[in-house]
């Protein structure tokens, strides 16, 4: 090699590489835990779902089901009713009925109470709920009981008390309910998204139809027992199951005004485009992907348990997961070295074992498309680390996996993968780390880890975030909104900021 | 006495804190209230919206930068240059057939709103951001922060109150626009701009461009750079009102549509037209020693 | 001496002592999400026992008596008679003047005998006379020496005097393992209990431990995950594996499986053996033994049916 071209090799810039570490810590061995699986026994539920329209279940029009997998097993679970365009006519019919004749007319501080009863319900009956969840979806118990399910109550809480005081959410501004919402969630947090749809819009006065996704509706239709068993007037609360076409029903449905969607951007823009030229209103929390950055000077065993929860919360199927990791250069060998042995500790199994802190896949679907993203991954030239961990032969899941010496070009750095994959990249000035970390359509949320106040306040006002988690990550609270800058979306949910996209000020 | 040739004013556009001519060479005919030609106006094509939303790019950040007590002093200074012209501006609403007292009410009003808005600099933020009272040892606040960058359309009816209610909360809240004229009035707007630049309101902040609706109403909705699109159109026609939506999902452009009828009216400024073009930021940060 | 080597270049204390940020909420979520870890079943045996085997069976009062020490070993040498293929504890912990009585009476078995020094707890004496009393201990027979840093010195920042005053005692202990007391109650901030246990580790402790029990709050889950991480990345740094000792307030069996979680998802099971991991404890001992005959006979135990010294 001449010595020009060594020169020129050492200017390159070159994507991030892990040099091997010279220690290494031992995570296998003889203590293993044993399995600790969550009881299901005094869980109940049907081996059918109808629609539940007007107060009741009802079957669908055509009469058509469709079966909802365990993710862990792929057995089947049970089955849902699929809504076709008759059926949601009929759930919008009985929510604006309810809305004219009930809801609106009702006392703000009443509809409030029964948006404290509903909170309370789910409160009473959190691990039949945690269970069903983990169950349906496939995320580990430890989130569902620890997370989904507390902060659906929650929501239910927060929200519930605004109903009568609206008068001081909007300054100069009287408050008018917008009539009825149709609204459609994701299947990553079930009934924590159905908690944060149905929570705000019922404390503003509306009613709604909400579609929860076709992998994951148990959860809403317990809801709707409890709904039930609230008391709540009919048709306040209608819930339609079935995959895209029912969703497309509801976003197209004339009666409807406005539409809440959780999603993913592709999805979001077909909507959006489907309510141009309309009055309706909508809110769309659509996808991202999240930059973690790690200055030098970060509280760095807590940063990497911050990537951690960054990225295999929920298996990583988490909008705001932060899948783009931005280190320091001078600690990226061991920010890398310690996440590699944190993630050796981590467990990927059954959903219901109450150790397990990756469960399944939620489909076979989504497991596929991570997997296509592994191997576009590693022909991008991309080196790929797994963790050792064992995983269940049946069922969909998938080992943490961390992606170093790759591009800001590449596929797997630019697109959200949905799943628990990370990729790392190094940085060298806080500018440098700030322009990666915005150089994407994307804008939802983002880490931020430095022991220094005023570089906290300075990159968490230059990453264009709808979210900024400082020394801290995927941390959610019904009084906190969320939401997206540029292609994450529009509008926010949770807080005083998620009352407005369900109200008309005057 | 012979009479003395006066010296007509060349209308040209504004970006970037210049006067430029619309790089195409187009023109079209303004006409006074009488149909008597009272200018020819830069017939802007799709290249010198690119430009001007380059330069509304380039001055997002160092404006956005700017205190918000510096924000509200420009758009003060604003309102100081406008009521010392006031008489121009009378003058030239009267051409296009406005009353006197009539053409009074409007540079007033118009004077009157910058300065409401210039109030507004500092308080929006109080008024509308909250601290969150999580329940984890975290401290959680949410403030507004611009979009970036707003394509507007000024109203078409009232050429300087129009222009001036649109982007004044635009403005204030740190974001920098590009803003189509009243395509039947647009001279107002371009001497609106010349009190812009002797106003220290830095260029790029504000650009303005006059030509046809329906030749930029494609571009100025697709435009990938552009955060939001602000009109107010009453009366905008069902077709064009689906297009500006259907071209805006291209990025998740905001719209933002506000049929105001009576632009001296009350609803015609509110805190929430500085909000509307505001994204809302939480941040989290934990809480210990 | 005040420097150390690592990959040949000489370290200044500055640098040992250099702050490492901790964030304190970060570190209590770890640690609340390692308590979330369930352990049953054998895994549950498993844990008990081990964790019986990594006690150091202390008595450290000025009541103290040859009588006392002595039944303390006999529990030590058979903590359960009914069941006796049970591990022994690891070691014995007194006061100096109790040493001779406690290798006597734990002559012909494995477990060693520790004591504390460096005038424990409060470490308020001169260089002199620490050094003359670890040499005493160590004469009379000590397998391990706890000592206490000049918590004093620390925090005024004299970190210097805190570094020598560890490597002469260690020094002083021979072959006797070093176990230094960091105090952390005393520390006031997770960085400082970080940068005590940088100090110990270069200054070549062999073991840090937390408290001396006679100061609270004693050992915590957060500060011992905190020390835990001090030793790990002193181990990436130096390959050599030191010793954790928590001591003071670790009374239920199930708050020790949460500690024996922290080290193995923090350290890996290298950690998880009484050479590189000890209780500080005393009723401790009956909890796990009561838990162990509950996973045996699945019938809930009552305090009475164990010997309590």
């Amino acid at each position: 090699m001449s010595e020009d071209s060594k020169q020129a090799e050492a200017v390159e810039e070159k994507p991030y590489k892990p040099t091997s570490p010279s220690t290494k810590l031992n995570f296998d061995g003889f203590w293993d835990y044993d399995d600790a699986p969550q009881s299901a026994d005094h869980v109940e539920y049907k081996d059918q779902y109808e629609l539940f329209i007007g107060g009741e279940f009802v079957a669908p029009e055509k009469d058509r089901y469709f079966d909802s997998l365990n993710p862990a097993t792929e057995e089947k679970l049970t089955s849902f009713g699929e809504a076709t365009q008759q059926d949601i006519d009929k759930a919008v019919k009985s929510a604006r009925k309810a809305f004219d004749k009930s809801w609106s007319t009702l006392e703000p501080k009443e509809r409030g109470k029964y948006i404290f009863r509903l909170a309370r319900l789910i409160q009473e009956r959190a691990r039949e709920f945690a269970v069903l969840e983990s169950m349906d979806g496939g995320k580990p118990i430890r989130e569902s009981r620890d997370v989904d399910v507390p902060l659906a109550a929650a929501h239910f809480f927060y929200y519930a008390g605004w109903a009568d005081k609206l008068d001081y959410a909007f300054p100069g501004k009287k408050a008018k309910p917008l009539g009825v919402a149709g609204q459609i969630i994701p299947w990553n947090f079930p009934l924590l998204m159905l908690a944060w749809k149905i929570a705000p819009a019922l404390a503003t006065g509306n009613t709604v139809v909400l579609k929860p996704a076709e992998t994951t509706s148990l959860t809403a239709l317990k809801f709707a027992e409890l709904c039930q068993d609230a008391g709540l007037p009919d048709g306040v609360v209608n819930i339609v199951t079935g995959a895209g076409q029912t969703g497309s029903a509801i976003v197209n449905h004339d009666d409807i005004d406005k539409i809440a969607f959780t999603g993913s951007t592709e999805v979001g823009k077909i909507i959006k485009k489907s309510l141009a030229g309309t009055d309706k209103r909508y809110t769309l929390e659509l996808g991202g992907k999240g930059p973690n950055i790690i200055f030098e000077d970060a509280p760095l065993d807590q940063a990497v348990e911050g990537i951690v929860n960054a990225i295999f919360f929920n298996q990583g199927h988490v909008c705001c997961a932060g899948s783009r990791l931005f280190v320091q250069e001078g600690i990226a060998d061991t920010v890398v070295q310690k996440l590699r042995d944190r993630m050796e500790t981590l467990i990927v199994g059954d959903p219901l074992d109450k150790n397990t802190d990756i469960g399944a896949i939620n489909s076979e679907q989504q497991y596929n498309k991570i997997n296509e993203y592994l191997e576009i991954g590693v022909n991008e030239g991309a080196e790929m680390y797994q963790s050792s961990c064992k995983i269940p032969e049946t069922g969909y899941f998938c080992r943490p996996t961390l992606f170093t010496n790759v591009g800001q070009s590449n596929r797997i750095v630019q697109e959200e993968i949905f799943g628990p994959v990370l990729t790392v990249q190094t940085f060298r000035t806080a500018e440098e780390g700030i322009e990666k970390a915005n150089n994407t359509p994307y804008g939802l949320a983002g880490g931020v880890w430095t022991d220094k106040g005023s570089k906290i306040f300075k990159t968490g006002s230059e990453i264009r975030n709808g979210v900024v988690w400082s020394n801290t990550y995927n941390k959610f609270d019904p009084t906190s909104p969320f939401g997206g800058y540029k292609e994450s979306g529009e509008g926010r949910e949770g807080g005083l900021q998620g009352l407005y996209p369900y109200v008309n000020l005057q | 006495m012979s009479d003395r040739i006066e010296v007509l004013k060349t209308y040209k556009t504004y970006a970037g804190g210049n006067f430029p001519r619309t790089e195409s060479g187009r023109y079209y005919k303004v006409y006074d209230g009488n149909d008597n030609i009272l200018a020819n106006a830069c017939q802007c094509s799709r290249k010198d919206l690119r430009d001007a939303v380059v330069a509304a790019r380039n001055a997002q950040k160092g404006w956005n930068g700017r205190s918000a007590y510096n924000r509200g002093q420009i758009l003060y200074r604003i309102a100081e240059m406008l009521e010392t012209r006031k008489a121009q501006f009378i003058e030239e609403l009267e051409t296009i057939g406005y009353k006197t007292k009539k053409a009074k009410a409007e540079v007033e009003a118009s004077i009157d709103r910058l300065i409401y808005y210039a109030g507004w600099s500092d308080k929006y933020q109080q008024v509308f951001g909250t601290i969150n009272p999580v329940s984890s040892s975290h401290f959680n606040f949410s403030m507004p922060e611009p979009m970036g960058v707003v394509n507007v359309w000024a109203p078409e009816e009232r050429p300087l109150l129009g222009l001036v209610s649109v982007m004044a909360p635009v403005i204030v809240g740190g974001n920098t626009c590009v803003i189509l004229a009243s395509e039947k009035y647009p001279l107002s707007a371009i001497s609106f701009a010349e009190v812009l630049n002797s106003s220290d309101v830095p260029g790029g902040v504000v650009n303005i461009l006059t030509g046809f609706r329906d030749e930029l109403l494609e571009h100025m909705t697709t435009h990938k750079d552009v955060n939001a699109f602000f009109y107010t159109d009453p009366n905008i026609v069902q077709e064009q009102r689906k297009q500006i939506d259907e071209n805006a999902t291209l990025n998740l452009k905001r719209v933002r549509r506000k049929p105001v009828e009576d632009w001296e009216s009350e609803e015609a400024q509110s805190p929430y037209y500085i909000t509307d073009f505001q994204e809302t930021k939480t941040t989290w940060h934990p809480v210990g020693l | 001496m005040s420097a150390l080597t690592k990959n040949n270049f000489i370290l200044k204390i500055s640098e040992i002592t250099k702050t490492v940020p901790i964030d304190e909420v970060g570190v209590e979520e770890r640690v609340a999400r390692l308590n979330s870890r369930s352990i049953k079943k054998e895994s549950k045996v498993q844990a008990l026992k081990l964790a019986l085997s990594m006690i150091d069976l202390t008595t450290l009062e000025g009541m103290d008596t040859p009588g006392k020490v002595i039944q303390l070993c006999q529990k030590a040498k058979e903590p359960h008679a009914a069941l006796p293929d049970l591990p022994t504890v690891a070691a014995v912990c007194v006061y100096p003047n109790m040493v001779p009585v406690a290798k006597k009476a734990l002559r012909g078995t494995n477990i060693n005998v520790a004591s504390v020094a460096t005038a424990f707890p409060s470490g308020m004496s001169t260089l002199d006379a620490k050094l003359e009393e670890t040499q005493q201990v160590v004469e009379d027979g000590a397998d391990e020496v706890d000592m206490v840093i000049s918590r004093g010195e620390f925090l005024k920042g004299n970190y210097s005097y805190v570094y020598d005053e560890i490597v002469a005692v260690k020094e002083a202990c021979g072959d006797a393992h070093l176990k230094v007391i960091l105090e952390t109650g005393e520390l006031q901030t997770y960085e400082n209990v970080r940068k005590a246990s940088d100090l110990a580790m270069h200054a070549g402790a062999d073991f840090i431990k937390t408290s001396t029990g006679k100061v609270k709050p004693a050992a915590t889950q957060p500060v011992t995950l905190v020390m835990l991480e001090a030793i790990r990345d002193y181990f990436y740094d130096t390959g050599r594996m030191v010793g954790m000792k928590p001591a003071g307030g670790i009374r239920k069996a199930k708050q020790a499986i949460q500690y024996l979680v922290l080290v193995k998802e923090t350290l890996g099971t290298d950690w998880l053996t009484p050479e590189y991991f000890r209780f500080g404890a005393s009723s401790l001992t009956n909890d796990l033994l009561m838990q162990i005959v509950k996973q045996q006979t699945g019938v809930y135990q009552g305090v009475e049916y164990f010997s309590n010294d």
